[in-house]
């Protein structure tokens, strides 16, 4: 017997934004049908590095990731979970005076947005951060930044929206999706189960590609596998969640004691499964250990990588299909969605309700991908 | 005071370290395990709710026999041999500021 | 056949036999092992410097299989590379990330052997993380590598043929011992032993441990639940229940484990295939009776397959060596695999004979209490896993490693998965099968951040 569920909206995906996408649909009374190829959060929204970050991200993410940083201070009350989310403050190092003045610059080009950047340097820099002040001539601080349990928050999101009445479906792929007459959608997953909807959320990260052929829309996106790794519990030596200006290492110390660095890339094992390269996580070990030298006796217990979709300018697909009324997409994060994922999710709520979001989302159109630059592999 | 118990093969070579800045002795072939246990009751405090901890599976499996030496090394007890001039610490390095307390389990 | 580059991971019996099979074919294998000499756990010698002990008393009846296995590896140790004090930390693209001294080397292989053995299998009960409680093997190790008893009045808890055996070690080894506390009914014992025949002389060796145990007063209970550990800064005492009485001994030590896990993380990364094993109740990498894993060139010898003990081991490292050489097109004596496949087969009957007599308490994730530690690196108790999986929020055991961090520490899982997934089960209403196998990840023991290398250097 094939079960059929009727609802305004499918979602296909149930990583940060599918899971906040549920939840916020269900706030605004929308029935909702999550469908989830593996479990809610358990992909890249799960094993990323858990920084909770608006330093950094190109201008035109901004407004999305002020939005997303309102939806942060709020997880106890939406998600029932902290998810061990700290403002600790992000801090982005320079280690040349060219790249001391581009944090100088972006906090001047970002002065609109409300990160209220401040730029610390020399001797001031060393007496605030003595644990990491020869390594770097300064460095430009986002206090209400910080980090976040991603293991925690991501599946919440979903949790929370069934909480809501949304239907969760986990271990559920969507192996066929197609319109019928009447212009609604029909998901199919094996024989037993087809959803009827007349909204579809295409949330799912590296594979969203899947669903976009489907509807003639194909995006230049690849798959690649951030690599990270955990250190052994340590004495606290550090509160703010780190960076570095030009990329390469990243680091943050949870309160548990563990140091969680990430830098390099893992390799698909196959389309769905990723793991840490030899090379990136000896490089890795290296190059954190040059950036924190507390860690240069502790051990790394485990390194792992995840699976991301990546577009070629890093920014995501936010918004309306080109090709097909009612499909919106969400996906391409490249490598810096789990902040901003909240505020992409109630995005595209907006999007079905309204018909427009009040975050302005022109620099993610997916026709910024001409069809001609495409090559399927 | 001592968790093992010395039984046999005692006719062995000594060994002096310092186990919490104070000397003691081992003999050579014991690990550092051995060398701490005959001279008190844990290898450390643990890091997550300041209980002690003494190893367990003495065979490189349970990770459990971590200790720390004075210049803030880390050495997994039952599988490194204790050698003369080793400063070793069995107090929790936990003890000021250090993460754990109030961090239970959710 | 100069071309072959074969890798063995372990010096116990199955990787020693692995060895000396290749090497009499003209190969010259790399032997990688963690321990400082050869031998694995169960032949474990002491270290160099100063230990006099004679192998009849560091092994007992099996002092004549321990010398051999010795003497075996002694007499290849010119053809092979052997590599002592070496963790192999990585399995990817056909080579191992290997570590010693601090610095860590790829060897790319063409066939690899992974004789990596098995440690303890526990489940956790109040206390179990408190000084002075240690595993059995780990008992053992105390005593044999080290001359140390865990303790001086030392409890032994648990089931399998090492409770009984180390029990025995202990006594004649001058220690007291308050009792042996047998998690496993007698009369299962008794039905067993019928199919310990086949293997009367361990069936002798157990009988007389027993006997010995009994003829120094050492009391010995069965079908015993361990209730707690107790003490503070060490153990004080055992108390334990039999039939719904509370009994209390007092220790300083407790020696603990319910016969054996399979070390299986580098059969992992190497892509193998598991298979859930009831008897093991544990998901263990597929083989063939000669030890092909579903990787073409990766075998699988000895206990880090599945239990099966010394003796098996040692077929087992020599059948899979066979198997390397039949499959590289190198000739094979059909009358030895013969042999090896018949003793292999009458060991599979043992072992599922000593699995009757030493079953595993089924009842422990339904008696034991929510605030119990499960995880010992993370400190996760049982309430937490049964919380994440009564609400529906973990179905499977890395959801639930992801979720409360257990089996996420230092040990990857070695000492609680077999409970996490024991709780989880029991919390779904499900089998010990059908909650999923913890993924294994790189490295899969501890690596020091000093072994790192810039990536200019990594990619020469």
């Amino acid at each position: 017997m094939r079960e059929i569920l009727d609802c305004d909206v499918a979602i296909v995906g149930g990583g940060i934004v599918g899971g906040s996408a549920a939840l916020f649909l269900r706030r605004m009374g929308l029935s909702v049908t999550l469908l989830e190829r593996d479990w809610c959060g358990a992909k890249a929204s799960g094993v990323n590095f858990g920084g909770v970050r608006r330093q950094g991200r190109p201008l035109e993410q901004l407004p999305l990731s002020q939005r997303a940083h309102a939806i942060w201070g709020r997880l106890p009350e939406l998600i029932g979970t902290d998810a061990e989310y700290i403002r600790s403050g992000h801090l982005k190092l320079a280690r040349s005076a060219p790249d001391l003045q581009a944090l100088i610059d972006y906090r001047e080009r970002s002065a609109g947005f409300g990160l209220d950047l401040e730029i610390v340097e020399g001797e001031a820099f060393r007496r605030r951060f003595p644990a990491l002040g020869d390594r770097a001539l300064g460095g430009s601080l986002c206090p209400e930044d910080g980090h976040a349990n991603p293991r925690l928050v991501s599946p919440a999101f979903a949790r929370a929206a069934a909480a809501l009445g949304a239907v969760v479906r986990e271990q559920t792929p969507v192996d066929r999706v197609e319109r019928d007459d009447a212009g609604r959608f029909v998901l199919l997953s094996g024989e037993g189960l087809e959803v009827r909807a007349t909204h579809l959320l295409n949330t799912a990260g590296a594979w969203s590609r899947r669903v976009a052929d489907a509807f003639g829309e194909p995006v230049p996106l690849v798959s690649l596998h951030p690599n990270m790794a955990v250190t052994e519990p340590l004495p606290r030596f550090l509160d703010v969640n780190i960076g570095v200006e030009g990329g390469g290492v990243y680091g943050r110390q949870v309160p548990r004691g563990n140091m969680v660095v990430g830098g390099g890339r893992g390799f698909a094992l196959d389309p769905d499964r990723a793991r840490p390269q030899r090379d990136a996580m000896l490089s890795l070990m290296h190059d954190a250990a040059e950036l924190f030298p507390q860690i240069r006796h502790a051990h790394v217990i485990r390194c792992w990588t995840g699976v991301e979709g990546y577009t070629p300018d890093r920014n995501p697909v936010i918004g309306p299909s080109r090709t097909t009324p009612n499909l919106f997409h969400a996906f391409g994060f490249s490598g810096a969605g789990f902040q901003i994922g909240p505020a992409v999710g109630e995005a595209l709520a907006e999007l079905i309700r309204d018909g427009r979001s009040s975050a302005p989302l022109d620099a993610f159109r997916i026709d910024r991908f001409p069809p001609t630059t495409i090559t399927t592999p | 005071m001592a968790l093992l118990q010395r039984v046999a093969e005692q006719g062995r070579r000594v060994v002096r370290f310092t186990l919490d800045g104070i000397p003691v002795e081992a003999l050579e072939g014991d690990t550092v395990l051995t060398a701490m246990l005959t001279n008190g009751d844990r290898l450390r405090r643990s890091e997550f709710a300041d209980t002690p901890r003494a190893g367990f599976c003495l065979m490189g499996a349970c990770q459990d026999c971590w200790v720390r030496t004075e210049e803030g090394e880390r050495l997994r007890s039952c599988g490194t041999f204790i050698e003369d001039g080793m400063r070793l610490v069995s107090r929790g390095e936990w003890d000021q500021g250090g993460p754990g307390q109030g961090e239970a389990e959710s | 056949m100069s071309g072959l580059r074969p890798v063995i991971v372990g010096a116990g019996p199955a990787g020693i036999r692995a060895a000396e099979r290749l090497v009499a074919a003209g190969l010259r294998p790399t032997v990688v092992d963690e321990a400082a000499r050869w031998g694995g756990q169960i032949y474990r010698q002491p270290p160099d410097g100063g230990f006099t002990r004679p192998k009849s008393a560091l092994y007992g009846f099996e002092a004549g299989k321990a010398d051999a296995v010795h003497q075996a590896m002694a007499a290849i140790r010119d053809r092979v590379d052997y590599k002592p004090r070496t963790l192999a930390w990585n399995c990817e693209d056909r080579a191992l990330d290997l570590l010693g001294d601090g610095v860590s080397e790829t060897l790319p292989f063409s066939h690899l052997i992974l004789a990596t053995g098995a440690t303890d299998r526990v489940l956790p009960f109040p206390g179990w993380t408190l000084p002075g409680v240690f595993t059995l093997g780990g008992s053992q190790v105390a005593l044999k590598f080290q001359g140390c008893a865990v303790g001086r009045r030392v409890a032994f808890l648990g089931t399998g043929p090492l409770l009984y055996l180390v029990a025995y070690q202990y006594l004649k080894a001058g220690v007291a011992v308050a009792g042996v506390f047998d998690t496993a009914p007698f009369d299962g014992q008794l039905r067993a032993a019928p199919g310990m025949l086949r293997d009367p002389a361990t069936l002798a060796k157990g009988l007389l441990f027993v006997g010995w145990l009994r003829a120094h007063g050492v009391p010995i209970h069965n079908n015993v639940r361990p209730l707690r550990a107790e003490g503070t800064e060490r153990v004080e005492a055992l108390v334990w229940s039999r039939n719904g009485r509370e009994e209390r001994t007092v220790c300083d030590a407790v020696a603990f484990g319910l016969n054996l896990r399979s070390e299986t993380q580098l059969a992992d990364l190497a892509g193998c295939r598991f298979r859930f094993n009831e008897m093991d109740r544990a998901w263990l990498p597929e083989r063939d009776a000669a030890g092909r894993s579903s990787v073409p060139g990766v075998y699988i010898a000895g206990d880090g397959g599945g239990i099966a003990g010394a003796d098996a081991a040692e077929l087992g490292g020599e059948r899979a060596a066979l198997a390397l050489l039949e499959d590289a097109g190198l000739p094979v004596e059909a009358d030895r695999v013969a042999v090896l496949d018949r003793r292999l087969a009458r060991v599979a009957a043992f072992r599922r004979a000593l699995s009757a007599a030493f079953p595993f308490p089924e009842d422990w994730a339904s008696s034991i209490a929510d605030d119990t530690m499960v995880c010992r690196c993370e400190g996760v108790s049982a309430g937490t896993l049964r919380a994440v999986a009564t609400s529906g929020q973990a179905r499977e055991i890395n959801r639930a490693k992801a979720l409360t961090r257990a089996g996420m520490g230092r040990c990857q899982g070695r000492m609680c998965g077999a409970a996490t997934t024991e709780l989880l089960a029991r919390a779904l209403n499900a089998g010990p099968g059908d909650v999923g196998r913890l993924r294994a990840q790189p490295p899969i023991k501890p690596l020091p951040v000093a072994a790192g290398r810039p990536s200019d250097e990594a990619a020469s």
